[in-house]
């Protein structure tokens, strides 16, 4: 096994974790940070590619994570102002109780 | 060498783990943090140097914090007596478990884990490089990028704000 197969199994592990911890817990915020260890698992991918790809001259893997962070600390900030405003409105951050939208 | 990509890998782990795991909310945030420190050595060992220290500047010292706020200012709705897991958390673990399944045996069947790593050389990333590349290449998705972080910091500030007449205020 070597170096990239390891870093990819390690971004696959963190995946899985956020993912488990995104679809099972009720707190909104933890949902949140659920997603965020997805995104942080997909930038160890680019690094990893970028570093044993075939062009490593090129810094395109290095730019991609630099936006992806940007763009995933604008997303999480309008995340938890949403759920300020809902704790606000419904008094709860259980996302089993907020479903006055559901069918 | 491997002995740091060990040791950094299982901090990290460690770190993801402790974040989902049911606890007081405040240790979630914190273990997160720990998780992000973690993935931004990993980042520093894989020879993106920029890309780490973006890392600790945007996800600790912002994200994180941001977290820990958000979770201070929406506490004290927390009945002991219910369960923190979702009423189908089994669903959920199974899905992930599968997920992590595909993607190992992806992963360790492809022809790149076959190679055997030849040691290539750390590339070089100079931020003078990123530089000219995102001024140059990706002008683009940089004003793009600014024009989002504007809309994002209007938007958050206006969805949190309080409102007139609210509730709160009687």
């Amino acid at each position: 096994m070597n170096p990239l197969s390891a870093y990819l199994l390690l971004s696959a592990l963190l995946f899985a974790i956020g993912l488990a911890g995104a679809l099972t817990r009720r707190n909104a915020i933890l949902v949140l940070i659920g997603i965020e260890l997805m995104l942080n698992s997909a930038n160890l991918n680019f690094i990893a590619f970028w570093r044993y790809g075939p062009n490593p001259e090129l810094p395109i893997g290095i730019v991609f994570v630099i936006f992806s962070i940007g763009v995933a600390a604008a997303e999480a900030a309008v995340g938890l102002a949403l759920i300020i405003s809902i704790y606000r409105h419904y008094q709860t951050t259980n996302v089993d109780q907020i479903d006055s939208m559901k069918g | 060498m491997t002995w740091s990509f060990g040791i950094l890998a299982l901090l990290t782990i460690i770190g993801a783990v402790a974040a989902m795991s049911p606890r007081n909310l405040v240790h979630c945030a914190l273990s997160l943090a720990l998780a992000f420190a973690g993935l931004a050595a990993l980042y520093l060992r894989l020879g993106a140097q920029f890309a780490g220290f973006a890392q600790v500047l945007v996800y600790i010292g912002a994200v994180a914090i941001l977290i820990v706020f958000a979770i201070l200012l929406t506490r004290g709705t927390e009945l002991p007596g219910q369960s923190v897991f979702s009423r189908t958390w089994a669903i959920g673990l199974g899905i992930a478990v599968v997920v992590f399944g595909v993607l190992s045996g992806m992963i360790l069947s492809s022809p790149a884990a076959a190679h055997e790593s030849a040691i290539t050389e750390a590339p070089q990333a100079t931020v003078r490089q990123i530089g000219d590349q995102l001024m140059s290449k990706y002008i683009l998705p940089l004003e793009v990028t600014g024009l989002l972080l504007t809309a994002a910091l209007i938007g958050a500030g206006i969805i949190a704000m309080h409102e007139r007449g609210s509730r709160l205020a009687e």
